[in-house]
Formats: structure tokens, C-alpha cells, sequence
């Protein structure tokens, strides 16, 4: 089996970014603007590359699938964003930051990225206040700092319950300034469908103008790719309705590998579902797990008169609540990484002490906080979480306890990069949620809008340019290019097929069967017979996708179902590898559980001696199972340990 | 507590920005008060794909009321007839068994239709284009914590940056004026050290671009800041007449 | 010229116009009460502001600002319908806390500029325009009265119950003008935040209660005065 080499540059931990920079290729700016650059996506990672990479002067055309840059997904991140300032004097520093990503990802993540994201968080806050993004400050004029799951340290950015907003406008006002100056073009309302190869590299991309419905084709010296995660393969997720896979998808089927496709974080605290028609889930911010207690009754009685009505939260006493997660993390608390405590919570609900009428929900209490610091300051830290939730569950979380449940959140695998950001395809850069990142197994929360930043301003510019580099002597590309007219004529092909089943079932209904297969076999606890199962079911679903779906509308126009069947044909397919992926990964590690695998207590059971690899998966063809390459992870600087959030 | 609800809507349609377009009538049974405005819509497309039909068109993504691209008029009403939401966040326990549900377009010359119930809200883009940033390339910054900036100043820049550029200020506005959503950014900026330096700069940009792409004179009516489902005060509007105003003083 | 092509600078002549306006008001209601007073007081004030230079070039100053401040309502009024759109809503609701006269302005301005028409027929075109051509006396009422007796001419039509009534009608639109009018120059202008928001209203609304009650006080007073005729004085 060939072995992935992931570029990772020699010497010791701390000197390797520095290292790399001082020796890589750069352009100069008289080539720079020789060069085209496309970026797909307009979130964290997207918008700041795209300003970043225009700033210095390379020609950029962005793509984004909104009305509008500011409307990517990384606005709804409401918590925070870390960094290793060490402002709070509390003991913070470049490698603790690192330490903490690394234990919390469960030892599956690459050391060196790692570091160098940690290395760089510093410089992301100098650039967001500088560009003006109102970080929540003290009295004393200086910023302020929270703390997150995963760390006994504060170091935790924010702008109120808002950050990840006020980091996008930040990007996006950044992006802004470099369209308004001619340096960027803009394409709103554009989907990417395929990436275009030419002579092994990639090219340029062919995508869907979502208003006229025309097929157009796009060509750059270098794509990179900042197009989210999969988190809607579940259906029901928090991400947002046109969160979508379907460029990491195309790349994966235009030879990039597809890296730890199973790891999929669900969120501990997110709103409970409740209906057959409900199309979203909505996160409540990790930040409520600083002041909140997590809790279920004691007794099973007790939950049952509670599910059933008959009693209500607040009259449960004292002595009769289990604050599990104190009870079993002492360390940590209610501060254990999501991981963490959304198994803790399904392990309570499937033991019959769940609450809320469906007995999938525990609470989240403030009462505590309420008496500690007063309503006035709970409601200054959360007030807009407070005020989000009742909108929605109509009741009111400063009297009775908010009820939340896990929910799909985010996904740390992606497409594979190397250290330079690069995929397997040259040319071609994955950025941000879209690439298996630097959280290994799990993220720690505020680590994605760090993540999505760095990339984006900090290593990808200077990354890219060392492929750059060679490639100043390389004319622009004709669209006219056989390849170009290859892949758009396929894309033509594929929507066609599409068009004419003219099936009876909406894509929604078909989505909401793949999303309760994902759930049920390769959701929070997995194990080999659910998975083959859902393999199983999948590869049904996808017949009965393909020959029994109904699009109405035409093609060459705005057809939003068309749209969705588009991104539901590359769902299905991706459901499968996440199966594949946790079939194969006999162990458990942070968002991967695997239930023939755990501890006496319950907790996830590594196996490093067999799993120490990043799976990276390669497409071998429609219907062909793919094959997995490993890279492997060698820890030269950190021991692995089993996670210990207890003491 | 909430129930099932019988509901009839009246929907503008309208194929594209020059046809004209008219209210088609649907009926929808067994609508759960517990469900949002955007998941009843769910189900009248669902309902209309099924009958061959084809389904109604509105923007929305991330449906938990921060990105701003939910935009209905409901009722005559920005975002419906609750206070403080977008749209996505509206729920069905607004509304009473048997009523009849109004929905058009944000209408304004600003925001052409594009098709049904979605508009093109791209101008707002432009006005950002033209200035809505602090001029800083990346990297080569100060220290984050190099300007101490006092806790008011940058609260109030936070109520001013809450804005999600939804447009219900303009849609609501019976002049059709982005002035709260230019002045929110101006404010925003024109509040901190770092966006003070081109703050002249960029109130005079902005409002030149506001006003190039046709839309309205402010006249102080505040129907923008009552529809706002963020909140942003025409009190940010006051700072923008004060920063223009001292900006053109000086030229 | 930024004054005249931008929209805040378009507003900001609104404004200022608006504001010279008001003072004009306050200044026109010191002169009715003291009619109240003393009648000769009264006349003699309207003497001062004859056919004297200073009176006439105040006067066209004045003129001045009338015509800019509804030249300029007229023209941002077909910019914003023009901003509005073709489609209007169907349904459109005035939202809670929305000023009905806010979103009026236009009308109220065209009815308070009706009467303006109607009172300059009355008082300026026989006071001081007949004085300008020349005239001492006009008739009013089947009697000739000397152009600067203002205290005739407001006892003569204040004694009819139809301009009084009318007289009222305008006070109330120009309070409505006012109410909404007075804080939004100031917005205008840029004096405002969210403190001084609700104290620039609660002053609005007591500025134009005072002004629009003063006015109507003086009206009523002479047509109750007009009524017991000459044995209350």
C-alpha cells in the first residue's frame, strides 16, 4: 500500500512553519499579477484567502453559492474564537493551545498543522481587531476572554453571542475593499459542479449560475476549494440549508482523497427536534456550558412524569438531579469536549432519564448562575441565546432549564491536504471545514473559526505561492480546452439524466430517509452490523434516487430543486464512504464511536497501535468500492494518551 | 401550547424581474403552531411538487436568523408581525387557526425581483464596496491589545455591527432608503480606533454609492429600526448625518 | 456641490429650512399674543413690518425659506415614490411606535401650505402687498382699514365661524407637522442619539403644543371677544 507523504517539513515542532516560510518559493509581484487564483466559497476561509491572496496581488474570482458573500455559513459560529494570547495571565501559551487541539482532536490529527494553527492564532485577533471587529472588551479598554470546552485555560475571543458574524464581516469587508478595487471578481449565486483537470493539474472549475441556470466554466492557474463540511449528508443538522458537499465531492471524484470521512462532530447543545416537518437544527452556543449545568433526574420515575407532563423541571429536587457530567468528569465538568458530552447525553437518554416529550433531551439549567451572578449579567453574557431559544421553543430559560440534545455540528474529515493546503491533485487547495483539518478525530470548540482564519490568511497565502511559483510562465487557459468542454458536457449529461426521471418523490422526502439512515447506523454509536446495514440501505436509496425523483421546472433556469438534486445525489454517495470510513476504523476516537469499542466506563477506546493514520480514500470509479491509502501519524512530540477528563 | 392550524396564503408570484406579477391563493391544513414560518413554506412546496407544480422561490439559508437571507414581507410586515426575528426564526403560533397569510417581496427600486419571493439585494454588496472596511492588508498589524478602546464605545460598535444585511430596512422604509444599513456600518467603524482613521472617507463613499443606486431620502419615519430583526437604532443614522456632514465641512 | 447632490445634503436643507421656519412660528405667535394685550400694540408691530426695507427684505428672506423647504419636499418626495418602486405592498401595516404623521409629512405639508394661501388672501395680500402698491386702505368687510390696523383685520375675520374653524384645522395639521418635524431636523443635522431621542420627542411635542395651542388661543380669543361684542370691553 502506497504511503501518503503529507510534505511535512523537518526540524523541531516550534521551528517548522518559520522554517518552511524562510525557504519556500515566493512570487514576485510582477507575476502575481500574471496569475489567476479561483476560490470556491466565501466563508472564514474563503473570503479571508481570497482578500488575503488579492491584497498581495495575485487575480482572484471568487465564488459563492449565496446572494452575497456576508451569508456563508461561518456567520452562525456564535461562541468564540481562540487564540494563545495569554492575556488572562492564566497560564496559556503557543503550546498549550497545540496540546489541547491535539488531546482534544484524541491524537488523530497532524502534529505539525497543529502547531503551526496554534503558532498563528495570535495573529488572527491583531488582524480581526485591526479591521475593525467589536471584540468583547473589559472596563479597562483590553479584550475580554471566556472559557470553552477542552481547556482549563481562558482564552476564548468573542463578540457576544455573534462571533463567527462579526469575524465574516470582518473577512468579508476585507473582500469587499479588494472587489471594490478590481482585484477580485465576484460571482455570487454560482454553485461549483466539477473542478477541471488539465494535464494532472487543477485548472479551472465549471459551475451553475443558481439564477439563469447556465452552465458556465471558469479557468485560473490554481482552485482552491473553501466550501464547508457535509454535516446536511444527516439531513437535520445545524448547518445551513445549502450547506452542501458537493465540491469536496466533485474533487474526490476528480482523483483528490477524501480523508476520515467518519469523523463527523455532533454538537452536545443544540435545540431538540421537534416534528416530522422540521428542516434545521439550532445550535445553542458551547459557551452556555461556562454558567450552565447539565442535568436529568435521578430516577427514571421521575423523567417519565416529566415526558409524559405531569411534572415539571423546576419541582424536581435538588438530591433527585444528576448532574452527569460533574458526577462522571470532575476535572472538567461541564466543560468536557463536545465529544464528550454528547455521548454522555445519549447514554442518559437511551437509559430511559431523557426529558422533553420525545425523552431525547436533557437540561441545561442557569438557575445556579442566576443566584450567583444575577439575571442581569447571565442575560449581558447570553442574553441573545436566551432570547434565540424562546423565539423557537416558546418558553422561557431564565425560569424553566433549556432542553438540548446532540446534533451534527461539523465535520473534521474533508478532502486530504498536505502541508502546504494542498490535495492530492496539484494545483487544487481544500481550505477551512472543507479539508480534514487540523482537529483530528474532534474539534474543540472556537477552534474552526481559528482554523478557518489561519488558512485563509495566515498559510495558504503564503503556501500557495510556493506552487505558484513554477507555474509564472503558464499562459492563461482557454476555456475552449477539450477538458473544460469534457467536463461540462458531463455535467450536462448528469443534469439531464436528472431531469427526465420525473419520479414522484420531492428531493426533501428522499433526504430526510438518507438523513434517519445516517442517524440510526452511523450516527453518535456505531457498530459493524448498523454500518454494512447502512451500506446496504444506502446503495437502495440511491436507485430509488435515481429513478424516482421528481424535479419539476426546467434546467436552463432557476430551478432550486434542481439545485437540491444535485447536492442530494453527492449526499448519498458520501453517506456511503462515512460508512465505509467507520466500518473501517475499528476503534473509537472523538466523534468516531464505535460501540464494540469503549472502555468499561463507557468512554472511547483508541487502538494506536492499528489506527494511528489518517484514512484517505480514493474514488476508483461510479459503483466501484473506493480504496483506502493511509498517512500515517507519527507523534514525535506528543505521547498519546487515553483522554482523561476526569481528574 | 401549541396546536394544528388550518391557514390559507396569498403568495406573490412572479416569474422574473420584468413580468408582471399577481397573488395565487393556496390552502394548507394541519399546520403545527410548533413549526417555523419557512417549514410551513416547506410544506407548501412539498404540497405543490406534488400536485406537478412548481414551488414557490424565497431566500434562505442558515434559518437561525443571523445570515440575513430570509426576507418575506408578511402581513405587511418586514419579517412578519414578531418583533426582533428574521423571518426564520418567525413560528407558526403567531398565527391563528383560519387566517389568511399575505406574502410578498421586500418591494423596493433597489431590490429588483428576481423571481416569486426572491429579490436581488446585490446593492448592498456595492455600498460596502465602496467603503464599508478599514484599508489593512493582512498581516503587519499592531498587537491586539495596543489601543485599549473604552467598554462603551465598543458595545455600541456592537449594537451598530449586529446588523445581518437582511434589507428590511429599505424594504420597510416608505422611501425606500438604506440609510440604517449604511449608517450601522459607518457607525460601526466611525466608533473604533481603528476604523476612525478613513471615517470621513468612507461616510462620504458610502452615501455617494447609496445614493447612485437610486435609493430613497431618509425622512425619519423609523420604520427601519421597529423592523429591524436585529435592533440597530436610527440612532447610528444621526451619527451618519454627523460624520458626512463634518466630512464635507472639512473638504 | 455635495449641499445639493447628496441625499444628507438634500435632507440637511429640509432641515435647515425647516428649523428657520420654526423660528419664523415662534416669532409670528409672540406678535398674536400681543394682540391679546394691547390692539395698539399690536398695530404698531404691523406698522414696523410694513412696506420698511427691512420688513420687505425679511419678508423675502422668509419667502425664501418657504420655497426652498416645499421645492425641496416636492423633489425628495418624487425621488423616494421613484426609490419605492412600481409594485407597491398589497398589505403594508404601520409598524408599532411609528409616527402617523412621520409618514405623512407630505400631505401635511400641502395642507398646511393650503391655508398659508388662504391666510396670506386674508392678512399679507391687503396688509403689506397692498402697501407695496401703493394702497393705505383696503376694504375689509364693507369698511376701508388702514393697511397697518392688523388688529381690524383680526378681529373682522375672527369674528366668522368658518375661518375659525378653518384656523383650527391648520393649527392641528401644522402641530402633526410639527411633532414629527422638530426632532427629525435635528436628526437631520446629526444632534441625536439614543438618549436625546426621547427628549428631542418629548420637546417636539411639547414645542408644538405650545406654538399650535398659542395660535389657537389667540384665534378663539378674538371670536369669543367678537361674539359678547363690546360689552365685555
Amino acid at each position: 500500500m502506497t504511503k501518503i507523504d503529507s510534505k511535512t517539513p523537518q526540524g523541531p515542532l516550534a521551528e517548522k512553519w518559520t522554517n518552511y516560510k524562510a525557504h519556500q518559493k515566493l512570487v514576485n509581484p510582477a507575476n502575481k499579477r500574471r496569475l489567476d487564483v479561483i476560490v470556491v466559497g466565501t466563508g472564514l476561509a474563503g473570503a479571508s484567502a481570497a482578500a488575503s491572496l488579492a491584497e498581495m496581488g495575485f487575480n482572484v474570482l471568487n465564488f459563492c453559492i449565496q446572494d452575497s458573500p456576508r451569508r456563508a455559513h461561518s456567520i452562525a459560529a456564535q461562541g468564540g474564537i481562540n487564540a494563545a494570547k495569554n492575556y488572562q495571565n492564566d497560564g496559556d501559551s503557543v503550546y498549550r493551545l497545540f496540546y489541547d487541539t491535539i488531546k482534544g482532536g484524541d491524537y488523530r490529527a497532524r502534529e505539525a498543522n497543529v502547531y503551526r494553527l496554534a503558532e498563528v492564532s495570535n495573529s488572527i485577533i491583531d488582524q480581526c481587531v485591526a479591521q475593525g471587529v467589536p471584540f468583547a472588551r473589559e472596563y479597562g479598554g483590553l479584550l475580554d476572554n471566556r472559557s470553552f470546552g477542552g481547556a482549563q485555560v481562558s482564552r476564548t475571543f468573542y463578540a457576544r453571542g455573534q462571533t463567527g458574524q462579526q469575524l465574516l464581516l470582518g473577512a468579508y469587508s476585507a473582500l469587499s475593499r479588494q472587489i471594490g478595487l478590481g482585484k477580485v471578481k465576484m460571482y455570487n449565486r454560482h454553485e461549483m459542479l466539477d473542478v477541471v483537470i488539465i494535464d494532472g493539474r487543477a485548472r479551472g472549475i465549471i459551475t451553475r449560475n443558481l439564477i439563469t441556470g447556465k452552465i458556465e466554466r471558469y479557468s485560473a492557474h490554481a482552485v482552491v476549494i473553501g466550501t464547508g463540511g457535509y454535516s446536511n449528508t444527516f439531513f437535520l443538522s445545524t448547518n445551513a440549508m445549502t450547506s452542501n458537499g458537493s465540491a469536496a465531492w466533485q474533487c474526490y471524484k476528480k482523483g483528490a482523497y477524501f480523508a476520515n470521512p467518519c469523523m463527523c462532530q455532533i454538537h452536545p447543545t443544540c435545540i431538540p427536534v421537534h416534528g416530522e416537518f422540521q428542516s434545521k437544527l439550532t445550535l445553542m452556543s458551547e459557551s452556555l456550558r461556562n454558567d450552565g449545568r447539565i442535568w436529568v433526574p435521578k430516577n427514571k420515575k421521575d423523567a417519565e412524569a416529566i415526558r409524559t407532563g405531569k411534572l415539571k423541571p423546576t419541582e424536581i429536587k435538588e438530591e433527585d438531579r444528576d448532574y452527569y457530567l460533574e458526577r462522571r468528569y470532575p476535572a472538567f465538568g461541564n466543560l468536557v469536549p463536545r465529544d464528550v458530552a454528547s455521548r454522555a447525553a445519549k447514554e442518559r437518554c437511551d437509559a430511559g432519564y431523557g426529558v422533553g416529550t420525545t425523552g431525547l433531551a436533557v437540561y441545561l439549567d442557569f438557575a445556579d448562575a442566576i443566584n450567583r451572578l444575577g439575571k442581569n449579567v447571565v442575560e449581558q453574557r447570553y442574553g441573545n441565546l436566551f432570547q434565540m431559544y424562546e423565539k423557537i421553543v416558546d418558553d422561557n430559560p431564565y425560569e424553566t432549564p433549556m432542553m438540548i440534545f446532540p446534533a451534527l455540528h461539523y465535520t473534521m474529515g474533508g478532502i486530504w491536504v498536505d502541508y502546504e493546503l494542498m490535495t492530492s491533485i496539484p494545483g487544487l487547495f481544500a481550505i477551512g471545514e472543507a479539508n480534514f483539518s487540523d482537529h483530528g478525530a474532534n474539534r474543540l470548540g472556537a477552534s474552526a473559526l481559528m482554523q478557518g482564519l489561519a488558512d485563509g490568511y495566515f498559510v495558504l497565502p503564503y503556501t500557495i505561492q510556493n506552487y505558484l511559483a513554477d507555474q509564472i510562465q503558464v499562459p492563461r487557459f482557454s476555456t475552449d480546452l477539450p477538458e473544460f468542454k469534457d467536463a461540462e458536457k458531463q455535467i450536462n449529461e448528469r443534469i439531464d439524466r436528472l431531469m427526465k426521471i420525473k419520479g414522484k418523490r420531492s428531493v426533501d422526502t428522499i433526504h430526510k430517509e438518507l438523513g434517519h439512515i445516517m442517524w440510526d447506523f452511523v450516527g453518535m454509536g456505531r457498530d459493524e452490523a448498523g454500518l454494512k446495514t447502512a451500506i446496504e440501505k444506502l446503495r437502495t436509496l440511491k436507485k430509488e434516487f435515481w429513478s424516482n425523483v421528481r424535479i419539476p421546472g426546467k434546467a436552463e433556469d432557476l430551478n432550486v430543486e434542481l439545485e437540491k438534486a444535485l447536492r442530494l445525489a453527492d449526499f448519498i454517495e458520501l453517506g456511503e464512504l462515512i460508512a465505509h470510513d467507520a466500518l473501517d476504523r475499528e476503534e473509537s476516537c472523538g466523534g468516531h464511536f464505535r460501540i464494540e469499542h469503549q472502555t468499561e466506563e463507557g468512554e472511547a477506546l483508541r487502538h494506536d497501535d492499528k489506527f494511528a493514520y489518517v484514512s484517505c480514500w480514493q474514488y476508483q470509479g461510479e459503483d466501484k468500492d473506493p480504496v483506502m491509502l493511509k498517512e500515517p501519524l507519527d507523534y514525535e512530540f506528543v505521547v498519546r494518551q487515553q483522554r482523561n477528563y476526569k481528574n | 401550547m401549541d396546536k394544528n392550524i388550518n391557514i390559507t396564503l396569498k403568495v406573490w408570484r412572479q416569474k422574473g424581474p420584468r413580468e408582471k406579477g399577481a397573488f395565487e391563493t393556496y390552502k394548507l391544513a394541519n399546520i403545527s403552531q410548533g413549526s417555523s414560518f419557512l417549514e410551513m413554506l416547506d410544506i407548501l412546496n412539498e404540497q405543490l411538487i406534488n400536485e406537478g407544480k412548481e414551488p414557490v422561490v424565497f431566500d434562505h439559508d442558515c434559518r437561525e436568523g443571523i445570515c440575513g437571507m430570509c426576507s418575506l414581507y408578511i402581513n405587511g410586515h418586514a419579517h412578519g408581525p414578531d418583533t426582533s426575528v428574521t423571518t426564520c426564526q418567525l413560528h407558526m403560533r403567531r398565527f391563528n387557526d383560519g387566517d389568511t397569510i399575505t406574502i410578498e417581496p421586500w418591494r423596493s427600486a433597489g431590490f429588483p425581483v428576481i423571481r416569486d419571493l426572491m429579490v436581488d439585494r446585490s446593492a448592498y454588496d456595492k455600498i460596502m464596496q465602496a467603503g464599508g472596511f478599514v484599508s489593512v492588508n493582512t498581516g503587519g498589524v499592531p498587537d491586539a491589545n495596543a489601543i485599549p478602546i473604552p467598554k462603551k464605545d465598543a458595545d455600541l460598535a456592537m449594537d451598530a455591527a449586529a446588523c445581518i444585511g437582511c434589507g428590511a430596512c429599505a424594504a420597510a422604509c416608505k422611501n425606500g432608503s438604506a440609510m440604517l444599513f449604511v449608517s450601522a456600518k459607518v457607525s460601526q467603524l466611525a466608533l473604533l480606533p481603528q476604523g476612525r482613521v478613513e471615517a470621513a472617507r468612507r461616510a462620504k463613499a458610502m452615501v455617494a454609492k447609496m445614493d447612485e443606486l437610486g435609493f430613497g431620502n431618509c425622512t425619519n419615519t423609523r420604520a427601519c429600526e421597529m423592523e429591524c430583526p436585529k435592533d440597530i437604532s436610527v440612532s447610528n443614522i444621526a451619527r451618519l448625518n454627523r460624520e458626512f456632514i463634518s466630512a464635507k465641512l472639512k473638504d | 456641490m455635495w449641499l445639493l447632490n447628496s441625499s444628507i445634503g438634500k435632507k440637511l436643507i429640509m432641515s435647515i429650512s425647516g428649523l428657520f421656519l420654526i423660528l419664523f412660528l415662534v416669532f409670528h405667535l409672540c406678535m398674536n399674543i400681543a394682540a391679546v394685550f394691547s390692539e395698539e400694540a399690536y398695530n404698531m408691530i404691523c406698522a414696523f413690518l410694513g412696506s420698511n426695507w427691512y420688513a420687505v427684505a425679511g419678508t423675502l428672506v422668509l419667502a425664501a425659506g418657504f420655497i426652498v423647504h416645499i421645492v425641496y419636499a416636492i423633489f425628495l418626495t418624487l425621488e423616494n415614490r421613484k426609490a419605492r418602486g412600481n409594485d407597491r405592498y398589497a398589505v403594508n401595516v404601520r409598524p408599532k411606535n411609528v409616527e402617523w404623521s412621520s409618514q405623512n409629512m407630505f400631505v401635511l405639508g400641502l395642507i398646511v401650505l393650503g391655508f398659508l394661501v388662504l391666510h396670506f388672501s386674508q392678512f399679507w395680500y391687503k396688509m403689506m402687498f397692498a402697501e407695496l402698491t401703493g394702497h393705505h386702505e383696503v376694504e375689509l368687510g364693507g369698511q376701508m382699514v388702514g393697511t397697518t390696523m392688523g388688529a381690524e383685520f383680526i378681529k373682522y375675520y375672527f369674528s366668522q365661524l368658518w375661518i375659525v374653524i378653518a384656523y383650527l384645522a391648520w393649527y392641528t395639521a401644522l402641530w402633526f407637522h410639527l411633532t414629527h418635524g422638530f426632532w427629525s431636523a435635528l436628526q437631520t443635522i446629526g444632534w441625536n442619539n439614543t438618549i436625546w431621542m426621547n427628549r428631542w420627542k418629548v420637546i417636539s411635542d411639547i414645542f408644538a403644543t405650545v406654538v399650535c395651542l398659542g395660535f389657537a388661543f389667540v384665534t378663539i380669543f378674538f371670536y369669543l371677544k367678537s361674539l359678547c361684542g363690546s360689552a365685555c370691553c
